[in-house]
């Protein structure tokens, strides 16, 4: 079968929709440039009735909002999950990393947890304290500007602390907690934790006329429709189409690799339709790469030529390696002053309304790096196991759990809203050991080889998970709570979640100054080529324990910046 | 810009894109169910077209329905707030045991189960029991040991029913407006009411109180100083 040629010549071709192709997209198309997108999924708008699904009830589904068709619910707006049906990836070993993939317009920033912290000072340069991983070229000052500038494009609600590692921005005003909130922070105080209102990229207030002004139902994880939050569809590629520049998307095209000439430099990619399940091909004077860490690092690796034979721009043999995910672990608590609560709508934000950053000083615990603490409860939208083991709480105040009868509508209105939880996201070390590879047994559905994983936690992670769990449970007795579910022991990892389930994964295209121990630049353009550039958490040297997207973003203005220099000079 | 511009701007890599919004019409098209369910919420066009498979099978058998909607009015007896029915709980459970097949066993062996037992105790169906037979025995398999390490199977049986019956109740309009939830709906969220803060001995930590939204001026754009200070 024949390759089907694209006429047009672009400037740049894109790679992915997420928050980092979004970015580079807006950046490249606002400076004129011709470009190009080209996303594995579907075209999708949150304003799109037809794709909507905030405001819907469960009732309006015969599931009720179960996750059998998408991992966190039906009404989640994130086309995909950690299994995809004709895309499989495998282990090595009994290595479990779990792998989510989103496939639209937007990716995974449609359903994210608008968490939005900058990396701090300290994040950069983590192994001048530890001696552990490595640091990272830039330092917060390189980046900073581009955090100011992004809080002021996409909004981004906090207050202003003046803490030593928790950078502040240019904020919105943060909302008022809800009541679980204002039970954790007492209790979360009692214990030393500090509390702040959290950071989150939705507008409490407005930004611009193009988007509209939260109202606050909670379901930031169904995407806007008034572009209240951060989707990267809604705010940086609707806004680059209006730009001078020319913004051709190309969906439900999946990218196998990136094309080269003799002398090695890329030229474009190939994609397959998956409608027709033909192969294409676009050319560029530049490719940008912004598909995630693992499926970038799997289309470098697929990339194999004369003068790259261990994948386009592998001669340090990096790609895959590094690859990291957040530490997590949660636990729930059962506040007995909170049973029996008088109804208000108290739906709020999607997402917390306060967390606390990493408090801790390293020198007197036994692990590196820190974690940050999310909080959440309340009195929300019943969906497929609202009521589940409807009285189970019973047991602690000395009735009878089990039964039948009108009852248990007595039981299930009186514990509404009574159990909250709290989930420790944590800072891992970025290991060589710690990585994916191309299978070279195994292919997807479309042809393209596929990855397999090999990524085993250590006991500096383990042991973090085990000081969350401690943490937990000191708070929730301080807030005049009880602890729910067994204590994880060391059989249990502490609780600690496989690799991949808090969606944090980063370091598979590393950047360093040195092209034998990392993969891309200080701009993220690659050692080896220079006219491709990862703008995706690939290039991330560790993880802080803070949310990736911020920095993902502030890194791809940089980076697409970098690129229009380049491409005035003729440099690339 | 409006939504037709943005899809004008949308390339389909190729020129069949109108296939995939057709594929959800199956050759049985005209026997849709949608005498059951009409069902607009934003799903893709595979899951559409699998929730139409699904809502096409029948699980349960008819006898079998009878008796879980027996079961569920004995777990939930009809109230002036909602009943079984109203809730459309059946039918949810129906459809919910085609959606994880690793329920069905679960749920025919339980049921099974259920008729043996009736039949040897009794010498008729459940639903054919009078209601103190019903009662009775239920109250063998309603109320699990919460010390107990494992449930006997048919304990187990029957928590997996409750925990259906009560979500598919919980989950209805009815349900909903029961529990008491009033959110899913634009609003303007300004904190705790008082009274509650008061009932629960909560404030507003006053070193707090600057820093939060004042909702009156949320319409007003926002613009900070070069400190990032916001000053609208």
């Amino acid at each position: 079968m024949q390759i089907i040629e694209n006429p047009t010549q672009y400037d740049v071709v894109i790679v992915g929709s997420g928050a980092g192709g979004g970015m580079a997209t807006k950046i490249l198309a606002e400076a004129g440039l011709k470009v190009a997108v080209i996303e594995a999924g579907p075209f999708f708008d949150p304003a799109n009735p037809e794709q909507q699904t905030q405001l819907k009830w469960p009732y309006e589904s015969p599931r009720r909002g179960a996750g059998s068709t998408r991992a966190f619910g039906e009404f989640d707006m994130a086309y995909g999950g950690w299994e995809i049906e004709g895309e499989p990836y495998n282990q090595i070993g009994n290595s479990k990393f779990d792998w989510f993939r989103s496939r639209m317009l937007g990716g995974r920033t449609n359903h994210w947890g608008r968490i939005s912290l900058r990396f701090g000072p300290r994040d950069f340069k983590s192994k001048d304290r530890d001696g552990l991983g490595e640091n990272w070229p830039i330092s917060y000052e390189d980046i900073k500007p581009y955090y100011d500038k992004v809080d002021q494009l996409i909004g981004v609600f906090g207050s202003k602390e003046d803490l030593p590692n928790e950078p502040d921005g240019y904020f919105l005003p943060p909302p008022k907690p809800r009541l679980h909130e204002l039970y954790y922070k007492k209790g979360a105080e009692k214990t030393g934790v500090k509390v702040i209102p959290s950071r989150l990229s939705i507008l409490t207030k407005r930004i611009n006329n193009e988007r509209g002004v939260c109202f606050y139902c909670r379901q930031c994880s169904r995407s806007c429709s008034v572009y209240a939050d951060f989707s990267s569809g809604s705010c940086l590629i609707f806004p680059a189409q209006k730009s001078k520049g020319q913004v051709d998307l190309y969906v439900n095209s999946m990218v196998r690799e990136v094309t080269v000439n003799d002398q090695g430099k890329a030229t474009g990619v190939l994609y397959i339709n998956k409608e027709d399940r033909q192969e294409y091909r676009v050319t560029g004077k530049v490719v940008v790469l912004a598909a995630s860490a693992c499926s970038t690092a799997r289309i470098l690796l697929n990339s194999k030529s004369a003068m790259h034979p261990n994948g386009l721009g592998n001669s340090s043999g990096m790609i895959g390696h590094y690859l990291h995910d957040s530490t997590g672990t949660d636990r729930m608590a059962f506040v007995p002053e909170m049973m029996n609560r008088k109804r208000y709508n108290e739906d709020g934000v999607g997402g917390m309304h306060l967390y606390s950053p990493w408090w801790l000083d390293n020198k007197k615990l036994d692990f590196p790096r820190g974690y940050h603490i999310e909080v959440w409860g309340g009195m929300g939208m019943p969906s497929y196991g609202t009521a589940f083991n409807p009285n189970d709480l019973n047991k602690y105040l000395g009735l009878t759990v089990g039964g039948y009868g009108n009852g248990l509508r007595e039981d299930v209105k009186k514990f509404y809203g009574s159990v909250m939880g709290m989930s420790g996201r944590g800072e891992s070390i970025a290991r060589y050991e710690n990585y994916c590879e191309i299978d070279p047994t195994a292919v997807d559905e479309f042809g393209i080889p596929v990855l397999r994983f090999n990524y085993q936690w250590s006991d500096y992670e383990r042991k973090q998970s085990r000081h969350m769990h401690d943490t937990f449970e000191e708070i929730i007795h301080n807030m005049g709570g009880i602890v729910l579910g067994e204590k994880p022991g060391a059989d249990k990892d502490y609780g600690l979640l496989n690799p991949g389930r808090i969606i944090h994964e980063v370091g598979t295209t590393r950047m360093g100054s040195n092209p034998d121990t990392s993969v891309v630049n200080e701009f993220e353009q690659m050692h080896d080529v220079k006219n491709v550039f990862i703008v995706d958490a690939g290039p991330f040297v560790s993880q802080a324990d803070k949310n990736p997207t911020w920095t993902i973003l502030a890194l791809a203005w940089r980076t697409s910046d970098f690129i229009i220099d380049a491409l005035k000079k003729q440099n690339i | 810009m409006n939504r037709r511009d943005s899809i004008r701007s949308l390339f389909l890599g190729s020129m069949v894109g109108g296939l995939a919004l057709e594929s959800c019409v199956t050759s049985s098209g005209e026997t849709l169910s949608k005498k059951v369910w009409d069902y607009q919420y934003g799903r893709t066009p595979e899951e559409k077209a699998y929730d139409e498979e699904l809502l096409n099978q029948q699980f349960f058998e008819d006898t079998e329905i009878a008796t879980l909607t027996r079961l569920a009015n004995l777990i939930l007896p009809p109230s002036p707030e909602g009943t079984i029915e109203e809730a459309g709980v059946p039918e949810f459970i129906e459809f919910i045991v085609k959606d994880f097949p690793t329920l069905q066993t679960r749920m025919r062996g339980g049921l099974m189960w259920l008729k043996n037992h009736c039949n040897r105790n009794y010498g008729k169906a459940f639903v054919q029991c009078s209601e103190d037979e019903q009662f009775a025995v239920l109250d063998q398999i309603a109320y699990p040991d919460p010390n107990a390490k494992e449930q006997k199977q048919e304990v187990q049986f029957f928590s997996l029913v409750r925990n259906l019956v009560l979500t598919g109740y919980f989950t209805s309009e009815k349900g909903i407006q029961e529990l008491g939830y009033q959110g899913n709906q634009p609003n303007v969220w300004d904190g705790v009411p008082d009274d509650v803060l008061k009932d629960h001995g909560m404030e507003y930590d006053p070193e707090w109180t600057s820093k939060f939204l004042n909702v009156d001026t949320r319409n007003e754009i926002a613009q900070w100083d070069d400190q990032g200070n916001l000053i609208s």
